[in-house]
């Protein structure tokens, strides 16, 4: 009784029923608790992971479901010595308080500046929509979402959106 | 809320000293040295993602004179921690971080001494450099470091330490980075939610049918793999090896558990408030003639049961070896954790070792005790085993305790001018604070379905000079000649109520700031002219100016659908200032659109983690006011999933500029819960400006505006 998939670029088979979620096999024999639960709903995005890079709440997806795709967590993002550039920009404008609900929104803002690396920050603002934040960091992590985007898009010549 | 409320301290003949040193006054209990070059600080305060840890350890390096990575903050833990009582109230640096302050002075200071004495080179010309005590010449004379086996802080603090004059200051009063953040950045097993210990059990709630429904009889059934179920009374919950095992047990067993249930909850909240037998009181009474007004604003402000929405969901582990009680918790007040746990278990304090592991953020009393004394519970039932406890989200919205609806009854009167002559205030609430460990009977939430159960405690109103609970801010910051503040405070409580961020300010400053407005408007006076010319606080008048700079009060332009509002208060009467500024929209329902806020919290030790506080208190007061009530019907509350209680989402939040009004000099006065009364108040402030309706109902959603819209008898 075992699923296999890539996690975070490395081939793994997590042992837990087939029917368990994605969240349930992360946290418990995956050993990787940075992907948080929080409702268990898709109604607050503490679970978020890329699956094939795009974004799916792991706190409903059957684990049996990511059989032999590529899953993507909040661990393979980066590290403290080679953070995500979204990370990095999390960090530098201390843009978090308990920072539970930082997991999600990472992963969402990943999958966001893939497709729109230079969002405005109304994009942002309406890409984060379905992730809660009760400490009130809003302003801070969109301002570092909008910071990453531009370290990561270096290239273009003046960002289209709104920054601070 | 925390030592305040403790009252005196004992005539004992010894002397004061700063914050929690009064009460935990040995220097090791504070901080010891590690002979690798860190120090070690310890302090009873825990952190609840406010960085409250960092700023302790700015405070600590500053005083020691070693640089900031050298602090290593410990997590609270019972029994070696300083008994610290709660981490609420906006009190953890005048009272942690005063006694942190004192204690690394002296610190300092001792470890100087016996340098000095050995070196014969005299105290006065050693200097210490990151930890190292430097002789004038540039000799190393010894370190921290080198000392650290040498037990010097094995001694009571005494008044005698001087810490560090503002003008000295290099570490406090800087922004420095969280200590905590990177972790929870990055994704590692930081929070309680993430702790595993070998060979543990994780079990489930199953929660009774109704508010005060008692377990008749449960069927007979399979359950997934290894799962077991406990009972004790109405107490029920399941236990498997694998977490979802246990979910999907706990779905079964409550689906063959019977339970009498009967109605417990009042119909209509707001009018249960009007009739309910409570106890009245006098908050503040002064006596005064005052000639007949020419104006007169009253109303009811009606605030509903509101809770606290964590993010995370409660946790706790524990694990029994028969003699000995091993508790993992995000409670506030360890200590007063204990103390509960040992009336609801039978089991002496020494029983018990709570180790604070960090939380999702909690912004009060939520479930964070409760849980553990869950847990503990199944753990004595298991003895050896590790047990793990976690509540789901329709347990974390509906079964920690609710912040109490309140019933705010104003009347003001002014003279033709409009400059007040009387006010009147009355609140109406439950108590708001049910914290464990305050009282006789266990506060915590399976005690009272136990086979033995304890009867459930009302919640308390802790007195003005404490801090207050359901009175809090009730008392208007104006000059007013005569002014009587009365609350009742409610016998029943049909619903659990405790702490929430603020307490009783939020609904105090709303309606107070609403009146004024009001008053203001008959005396067609502008709202900030008509406040500063009635507020003899210059701290205060000082942050309203500067809220109202900042947001071009003055040169503001109606703008159709748009409103600005202003408040102001000072939390508690005795805490930080914050006024604020609001800008919202009218549209199909109310937005928040920008906020201004400007605050004087005294001494800042880290400005952007204030700022970020104060920004954070904005925002969630923002959600509190425009969308958030707990709904119950007469049996339950409904408060299954976040549809059931909505929260602030990103494309609501408001643009917050927030900025401090500096006071190097001035004692710290925290900061987490200054912004909020004021923001509600500027919010409800600017719906008026908007719509020219003045509302008296929480929360600002269409329907209760619809209800300010329908004609009402002139006040
Ligand atoms: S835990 Fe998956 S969306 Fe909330
Ligand atoms: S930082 Fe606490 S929930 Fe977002």
């Amino acid at each position: 009784m075992s699923t296999s998939f890539h996690l975070n670029g490395a081939a793994v088979a997590a042992p837990i029923a087939p029917e368990a979620s994605l969240l349930a096999a992360l946290r418990g024999p995956l050993g990787l608790s940075g992907t948080r639960f929080g409702c268990g709903a898709e109604q607050c995005g503490a679970c978020l992971v890329l699956v094939d890079d795009h974004p799916q709440f792991a706190c409903t997806l059957p684990v049996s479901a990511v059989a032999g795709r590529r899953v993507t967590t909040v661990e393979g993002l980066g590290t403290p010595d080679s953070p995500h550039p979204v990370q990095r920009a999390l960090l530098e404008l201390q843009a978090g308080q308990c920072g539970f609900c930082l997991s999600g929104i990472q992963i969402r803002a990943v999958a966001l500046l893939r497709e729109t690396p230079r969002p405005s920050e109304d994009q942002v603002r309406a890409a984060l929509e379905p992730h809660l934040c009760r400490c009130g960091s809003h302003n801070r992590i969109l301002r570092a979402i909008l910071r990453a985007a531009e370290e990561m898009a270096p290239m273009e010549a003046a960002p289209r959106g709104a920054t601070p | 809320m925390n030592l305040a409320f403790l009252g005196p301290q004992p005539a004992d003949g010894r002397p004061k000293l700063p914050g929690s040193l009064q009460v935990n006054r040995r220097l090791d209990q504070w901080l010891r040295m590690l002979p690798e070059g860190a120090v070690v600080l310890t302090p009873g305060k825990v952190e609840l993602g406010q960085g409250i840890l960092t700023a302790l350890a700015q405070i600590a390096a500053e005083e020691l004179d070693v640089a900031l990575p050298r602090i290593r903050v410990q997590a609270a833990a019972t029994p070696t921690s300083p008994d610290e009582a709660v981490t609420s109230g906006s009190l953890s640096v005048q009272e942690s971080g005063m006694a942190i302050r004192h204690a690394c002075a002296e610190a300092r200071g001792i470890f100087v001494g016996v340098i000095a004495q050995r070196s014969g080179v005299s105290r006065e010309d050693i200097v210490v450099r990151d930890g190292d005590f430097v002789a004038p010449d540039g000799r190393v004379l010894g370190s921290y470091w080198s000392l650290a086996e040498a037990a010097l802080l094995a001694v009571e603090a005494t008044p005698d330490a001087t810490p560090k004059r503002a003008d000295q200051r290099r570490v406090t009063g800087t922004s420095a980075a969280r200590l905590d953040l990177p972790e929870k950045v990055f994704g590692a097993p930081r929070f309680i939610q993430d702790l595993r210990l070998p060979g543990m059990l994780h079990a489930r709630m199953v929660r009774p049918a109704a508010r005060g429904a008692k377990l008749v009889s449960l069927r007979d059934g399979a359950l997934p793999n290894g799962a077991t179920i406990h009972r004790d009374g109405s107490f029920l919950a399941v236990l498997a090896p694998e977490e979802h095992e246990a979910e999907a047990a706990a779905l079964r067993v409550a689906a063959r558990a019977e339970w009498a249930v009967r109605d417990t909850l009042p119909d209509h909240t707001e009018s249960w408030l009007a009739g309910a037998p409570g106890e009245a009181s006098t908050v503040l009474d002064r006596v005064a003639e005052t000639p007949e007004p020419a104006h007169r604003v009253s109303g009811r402000f009606f605030r509903p049961f509101v809770t606290h929405a964590s993010i995370g969901t409660c946790c706790a582990l524990a694990q029994w070896d028969g003699a000995r009680m091993r508790i993992w918790s995000h409670s506030q007040g360890i200590y007063n954790l204990r103390a509960d746990l040992v009336k609801a278990m039978h089991l002496p304090a020494e029983a018990f070792h709570i180790q604070h592991v960090e939380g999702a953020g909690c912004y009060g009393h939520n479930g964070a005790d409760d849980v553990a004394l869950e847990a503990a519970l199944l753990a004595r039932a298991h003895p050896g085993v590790p047990v793990r406890v976690l509540w789901s989200r329709a347990e974390e919205l509906g079964w920690g305790p609710v912040s109490p609806a309140m019933l705010v009854d104003v009347a003001a009167e002014a003279d033709a001018e409009g400059t007040l002559l009387r006010w009147t205030q009355h609140v109406t609430s439950n108590g708001h604070s049910g914290r464990p460990g305050r009282g006789a009977l266990p506060t915590l939430l399976a005690a009272s379905i136990l086979a033995e159960p304890f009867a459930v405690p009302n919640a308390i109103n802790p007195p003005l000079a404490g801090g207050g609970g359901a009175q809090r801010n009730a008392v208007p910051g104006y000059a007013i000649p005569a002014l009587h503040v009365g609350m009742t405070h409610l016998a029943e409580m049909p619903v659990r109520t405790s702490a929430l961020r603020g307490l009783g300010a939020l609904a105090n400053v709303w309606a107070i700031e609403s009146v004024m407005d009001e008053m203001a408007a008959k005396a067609g006076a502008d709202p900030l002219a008509y406040r500063l010319r009635q507020m003899e606080d210059a701290r205060a008048r000082d942050v309203l100016t500067r809220a109202a700079e900042m947001a071009n009060w003055s040169g503001r332009v109606k703008r159709e659908g748009f409103g600005l509002g202003l408040a102001v208060a000072r939390y508690k009467g005795t805490g930080a200032w914050c006024a604020a500024v609001a800008e919202i929209e009218a549209a199909e329902r109310v937005f928040c659109r920008r906020l201004w806020l400007a605050a004087d919290v005294g001494e800042v030790i880290n400005p952007d983690g204030t700022l970020n506080q104060i920004e954070g208190g904005a925002i969630q007061a923002t959600s509190l006011c425009l969308l958030e009530q707990v709904r119950h019907d007469a049996r339950n509350v409904l408060a299954g999933s976040w549809e059931d209680y909505p929260i602030l989402r990103f494309s609501e939040v408001p643009q917050v500029e927030a900025t401090l009004v500096a006071r190097p000099e001035a004692p710290p006065l925290g900061a987490g819960e200054c912004s909020m009364g004021p923001v509600i108040g500027a919010i409800a402030n600017a719906i008026a400006d908007a719509l020219d309706i003045r509302l008296r109902h929480w929360p600002f959603t269409p329907e209760n505006i619809a209800k300010a819209i329908e004609p009402t008898c002139p006040n």
